[in-house]
This record gives C-alpha cells, sequence and structure tokens, in this order.
C-alpha cells in the first residue's frame, strides 16, 4: 500500500513534467519550459486542496459538490480527496504532506485525528500557508476558521426529540460510529449529556459502537434490542448505524414499537422516514460544509478575517417536512 | 506406503475430533454462560440473530477453508464479497435484468476473481498471501467504480431481499421463522463437506497441503486444481456476496474490509490447519458460530466495544495456541 502511496507522490509531478515536455514545444516554442504549460492546465491559478476524512461515503461526495460550487463561483481550483475509511489517520497524514508538497494558496482539513496532524499544520503556517479546518476542529489555534457542525448542540436536539416522543420517560439504547473520532464522541455526549439534565426518568441502557458498518450494526442493534426487551427509543449517530438500527428493528418485528431517531441521510433512512419506520433525523447541511470552507480560504487567502468557528447549521427533519425547501436540498440519496 | 497412508488419515481423523470437540464444547460453555448472566440470551429471537449474524461470515470461511487447506490463503474474501454485491446490484438495479440472472453475476463475478487468484498463484507463482492482498485493493477498487461511490438499492424488486430475509421453512412449518440466509448457509456447509470430504477437488486439496511437491511429482496436475480450489472460494464469496445485499437490501460498496480476517478465524478456530493438509467443513461452521455466539452474547452482557474485541482476539489466539500444542 505504501507503494501506491508512492506512485502516487511520484506520479503528479511526473505527469506534469511529461505534459510539459509535450506541450510547451508545439504551442509556445520560445517560451521557457514550464510556466506556459502549468497555466494551461489549470482554469486558475489559486489552487486549494481540500483533505477530507473520506470520499466514497454520500456525506463526504455531498461535501465535495457544495466545494466545487464554491470553486466555480470563486474562481479557484480545488482537489478533493481524502482516505478510504474512517480509521486511517496515517494515510489522511500522507494526503496532507503530499498536499502541502504542492505548495498551494490555502488548504482545507478535516482532520481524522486532530493532534496527529498538528506538525504538518505547522509547517502549513510557517510557509504563510492559511489552513481552515472542516466537518470536524483541530485542537490547536493553527486554523484560521473552522466550517462545521456543532454535533453536541445536534445530538442534544435529537434528544429533545427523543425525549418528547416517547413521553420523557423509558429505556433508550444508542448506536454510535466509534468512540475515538471528534463527531463520534460529540455526538454522544451530546445526546447523553442532554438525557442526564433535562430527562431523569430516561434511562439510557446501553451505548455500543459499530465502526459504520451497515451489517455488523444490524446485528448489533438486535442484540441490543433482545437484552432490553423494554427498549422505547433508539437513537443511531450517524448513516451506518442508523441503518443497522432500522434493520434491526425491522428483521425483530419491532416497527412502531421503538422510537427510532437517525442522523445524516441516504435513500434508506429517508425512505424509513417517510414510511414513518423512522421518527425523524438530524441532517447536517453537508453541501454548506464544502461550499462555506472553500468560501472561508478565498477570505483567508485575501487577508480578510475570519471567525473563529463557522457554523453551519443542522436541521431536524421527519415525514412532515421531508419534501420542504428548507430539508430536500440537504439530503442526498 | 498404503499402511502408512491409512495410519495417518486415522491420526489425522482423530486429532481431528479432538479439535472439533474442542471447538464444541467451547461453543456449549459459551451458551450455558450466556444463558446464566442473562435472561434474553437463550430466546428464539436471539437464537436465530446469531445464527443469521453467523451466515455472511459462515460461508466466506467454507471457502477460505478449501484454500488453507492447500497451505495456501485467501485476503481478498471479503471485498470480492463486495463486489459480487455490487456486481448483482448494477445486474438487477442498473440493468433492470431479472433477479436470476444477477444473483448469478454476482457468484461468477466471486468465481471470476478466484480464478484470477488462482491463476496468480498457481501460473505465475505469486505467494497467495501477495497476490490476494492485491485481488483485496483490486475488488475494493472495483466495487467502489462500479457503484459509483454510491450503495445501489434494491427496492424495486423486493423478491431479492426475500432471498436471505424470508422464511420457506417458516411457510412449511408455521412458528418456525428461520430466515433462508440460514438455511442457504447450511445447504453451502453441506454441498462443502461434500466437496472436501468425499470428492477428487477436495483430496487434491489435502494433498497440496501436506506435500506439494510430492503430489506433483505423482503426477497430479497441481496448478490446475489450485485454480479450481481459488475459483471454489470465489464462488463461496460470491455466494456471500449475494446474501449480504439481500439481507441489507442494498450493495454497499465501502463494507469487507476486515470480513477475511473474521473469515479465516472460524476456519482456524475449527482446527483448520494454517500449515495446510487439516481441516473440516464442521470445525469452520463451529468456528463461525462461536465468533458470532461470543460477538452476540457479549452484546447481550453490555460489555464495553473495546472489550469485545480484546476478548474475541484472545479467544483466536487461544484456539491457535491449543492447535499447536495438540500437534507436539
Amino acid at each position: 500500500m505504501t507503494i501506491f502511496k508512492l506512485l502516487r507522490v511520484v506520479a503528479a509531478p511526473l505527469a506534469a513534467a511529461l505534459l510539459v515536455g509535450a506541450c510547451a514545444p508545439a504551442s509556445q516554442p520560445a517560451a521557457p519550459a514550464g510556466q506556459p504549460a502549468a497555466q494551461q492546465a489549470a482554469g486558475s491559478d489559486v489552487y486549494i486542496p481540500l483533505i477530507s476524512k473520506g470520499f466514497q461515503h454520500q456525506f463526504w461526495q455531498a461535501v465535495k459538490q457544495g466545494a466545487e460550487k464554491a470553486a466555480k463561483d470563486f474562481n479557484v481550483r480545488i482537489t478533493f480527496e481524502g482516505p478510504e475509511n474512517e480509521s486511517q489517520v496515517d494515510k489522511q497524514i500522507e494526503m496532507l504532506q503530499a498536499a502541502l508538497d504542492k505548495k498551494p494558496k490555502a488548504l482545507a482539513f478535516a482532520a481524522l485525528d486532530s493532534k496527529a496532524a498538528i506538525p504538518l499544520l505547522q509547517k502549513a503556517k510557517d510557509a504563510n500557508i492559511p489552513v481552515v479546518g472542516f466537518d470536524s476542529g483541530v485542537d490547536s489555534d493553527i486554523p484560521v476558521t473552522t466550517a462545521a457542525t456543532d454535533n453536541i448542540a445536534a445530538a442534544g436536539a435529537a434528544a429533545d426529540k427523543m425525549a418528547e416522543l416517547i413521553g420523557n420517560e423509558g429505556e433508550v439504547a444508542v448506536i454510535v460510529h466509534d468512540q475515538t473520532s471528534r463527531t463520534g464522541i460529540d455526538r454522544r455526549d451530546g445526546f447523553l449529556n442532554r438525557m442526564k439534565e433535562k430527562y431523569s426518568k430516561i434511562n439510557i441502557v446501553d451505548v455500543q459502537y459499530g465502526g459504520g458498518d451497515q451489517l455488523k450494526s444490524t446485528d448489533l442493534a438486535k442484540a441490543m434490542i433482545q437484552a432490553h426487551p423494554n427498549l422505547k427509543g433508539f437513537f443511531g449517530a450517524n448513516e451506518g448505524s442508523i441503518i443497522g438500527v432500522l434493520n434491526g428493528v425491522k428483521e425483530l418485528n419491532k416497527e412502531g414499537k421503538i422510537v427510532v431517531i437517525g442522523y445524516d441521510s441516504g435513500k434508506q433512512q429517508i425512505d424509513a422516514v417517510r414510511s414513518g419506520v423512522e421518527a425523524g433525523a438530524i441532517t447536517q447541511d453537508p453541501i454548506g460544509i464544502g461550499y462555506k470552507s472553500v468560501e472561508a480560504a478565498v477570505k483567508a487567502i485575501k487577508g480578510e478575517s475570519l471567525p473563529k468557528t463557522i457554523d453551519t447549521g443542522f436541521h431536524w427533519y421527519d415525514k412532515t417536512n421531508l419534501e420542504s425547501d428548507a430539508i430536500k436540498p440537504l439530503l442526498y440519496n | 506406503m498404503a499402511a502408512q497412508a491409512i495410519t495417518q488419515r486415522v491420526s489425522v481423523v482423530r486429532s481431528d475430533a479432538i479439535q472439533r470437540l474442542l471447538a464444541f464444547g467451547a461453543l456449549i460453555v459459551l451458551f450455558l454462560v450466556f444463558s446464566l448472566a442473562s435472561p434474553n440470551f437463550l430466546s428464539f429471537d436471539n437464537v436465530v440473530g446469531i445464527l443469521l449474524a453467523t451466515a455472511v461470515n459462515g460461508v466466506l470461511a467454507l471457502g477460505v477453508t478449501f484454500v488453507i487447506v492447500t497451505a495456501g490463503i485467501d485476503l481478498s474474501v471479503g471485498t470480492v464479497m463486495t463486489l459480487s454485491a455490487v456486481m448483482t446490484g448494477v445486474f438487477i438495479t442498473n440493468w433492470q435484468l431479472p433477479v436470476p440472472l444477477g444473483l448469478l453475476a454476482g457468484v461468477s463475478t466471486g468465481c471470476l476473481a478466484g480464478l484470477v487468484n488462482g491463476t496468480v498463484v498457481a501460473k505465475m507463482k505469486v505467494p497467495p498471501f501477495i497476490a490476494t492482498l492485491g485481488m483485496l485493493n483490486v475488488a475494493r477498487g472495483l466495487a467502489l467504480v462500479l457503484s459509483g461511490l454510491k450503495p445501489i438499492y434494491f427496492n424495486d424488486t423486493p423478491s431479492f431481499n426475500s432471498i436471505a430475509m424470508g422464511s420457506v421453512l417458516g411457510g412449511v412449518i408455521p412458528g418456525l421463522q428461520i430466515p433462508n440466509a440460514v438455511l442457504i448457509f447450511f445447504f453451502a456447509a453441506l454441498v462443502a463437506n461434500w466437496l472436501l470430504t468425499q470428492t477428487v477437488i477436495g483430496r487434491y486439496a489435502f494433498a497440496i497441503g501436506s506435500n506439494e511437491e510430492a503430489t506433483r511429482l505423482s503426477g497430479v496436475n497441481v496448478d490446475g486444481w489450485k485454480m479450481g480450489i481459488y475459483a471454489l472460494a470465489g464462488l463461496f464469496s460470491g455466494l456471500a456476496g449475494v446474501l449480504i445485499a439481500a439481507r441489507l437490501n442494498s450493495a454497499q460498496p465501502s463494507l469487507g474490509l476486515g470480513y477475511e480476517l473474521d473469515a479465516i478465524s472460524a476456519a482456524v478456530i475449527g482446527g483448520t490447519s494454517l500449515g495446510g493438509g487439516e481441516g473440516t467443513i464442521l470445525g469452520t461452521v463451529i468456528g463461525a458460530f462461536l465468533i458470532s455466539t461470543l460477538t452476540n452474547g457479549l452484546r447481550i452482557l453490555s460489555v464495553p466495544q473495546e472489550w469485545q474485541t480484546v476478548i474475541t482476539g484472545t479467544i483466536v489466539v487461544v484456539a491457535v495456541y491449543l492447535d499447536i500444542v495438540r500437534r507436539r
């Protein structure tokens, strides 16, 4: 796998060199090689790489969509890449390194492990490359700003909805994607703390972690429902987790008997909300996250001052507002 | 010569029996402990849940057992499963072809990937670890490319979901609502057992695993049979791909990584020796049940997840250690 990484790092300059070799003499024989070709290749010379936490998940595809829209609006060139899954901290660091080696004007970064990236971010700062955090924060003051959902507040809102729907008392279980990522911790704690502070009669009987894997989360949810026959509510903290909860509820014929609340969207979840099996979910604004992080990077390049955090917002959706103009654009299939 | 072969065979059977007994004993102990610890463990629904949770990993483990018996390894079973699931989705949902054709496409994709593994191992002499590691990445990448990075859903073809989640048995015997996925797993295990013990492919798998050079010198087309065995493992991965897609009612292109280790663990716990030449299907089935029973029971008891993985990891090492002690 390191070989692939090496190839990628080697291949980019190599391809550029080939391009120069091939184009320069033909198009502008007299000009010094390199410069004209480089300008030809790029639509704009402001280059901003975005290093995300992933690329294959639809959430990241939506973030990418927003970033591309902003790139068009502000006439900058972006690249969007991320590791294959959200535990590959090492791969992300390598991507960050490779991006910095290209000497970009600014950098947008969604940290998998905010502390692991600090040495490289310091290098960026020393080279006067402004860093914009997105999706989740970096525990340092290097990023000029961070465009992200306030996951603690959002999960708290999910807890309020849960309490309301189960009548402020009873047993509730939670499946989270993992116990180490910022979003996992924030959503779990946001939900649990709100329950503890405001709803003393609600008992969180179990919190488990399914790694965002639909099949594993399904079997996990089933075991949890079996273990707690009086369960009244189930919260899934990301798309993979909630799909598991929905499958588990369905396979055990508990539809309608357990109040299910989810996070993010995706076709299966939206269908479940529409049919009423899932009471509703919290959606972030992934397109907004992508758009605002590129916008912030452009502002940072121009030297404009930015707030420390840009709250990209969250919304509760259920079958009553699923099709509304405010919600529909935020949901992805 | 013949007498020697017979005694060897007898000792193989006997040591396998001990291992099987050991794994089976462990399974019984787990059931007892969990039943005493939680009243919710030994319910019909939960036992069915355990069986269902075994199905996908179990089918993968069946295939990988054949490869391990030849002293090889197949690291690609998990992602080949994913690729097969995606291919099924492409056929049924994207191209709107009939469901049986989609099943065929899924299983053939797995078989084809296995055949490529076999060719690279047998003809190009690439060590199985590297060859199948390559396939692991190729299949994972292809699954993402073919799916366009998005899950493919089977919402227009409700019959597809019932392949795994319907219950033919429940239709025959009311009340016995055991999902088809479980029956398919058992049926696949019977077929695998027949192939491994009663047919020439099984016999040569043991021969290659015990002494590849001797097998070659006695005139067996070792390369050809190896290709067949890897293709067979691929076929089981393809079947697992259909099962996981049917259960999740979607082909999830980013799943699959890590599934190969669970499958290999199941085979090894069941007494299949990584050194080759030894292994039984019954052992693998018990190994797969042991893993899912352990996972399920620990969850029912609300053991923190970090400790669940520690315990599962320890069990695998202990199982392999016992295997080594037994062989001394």
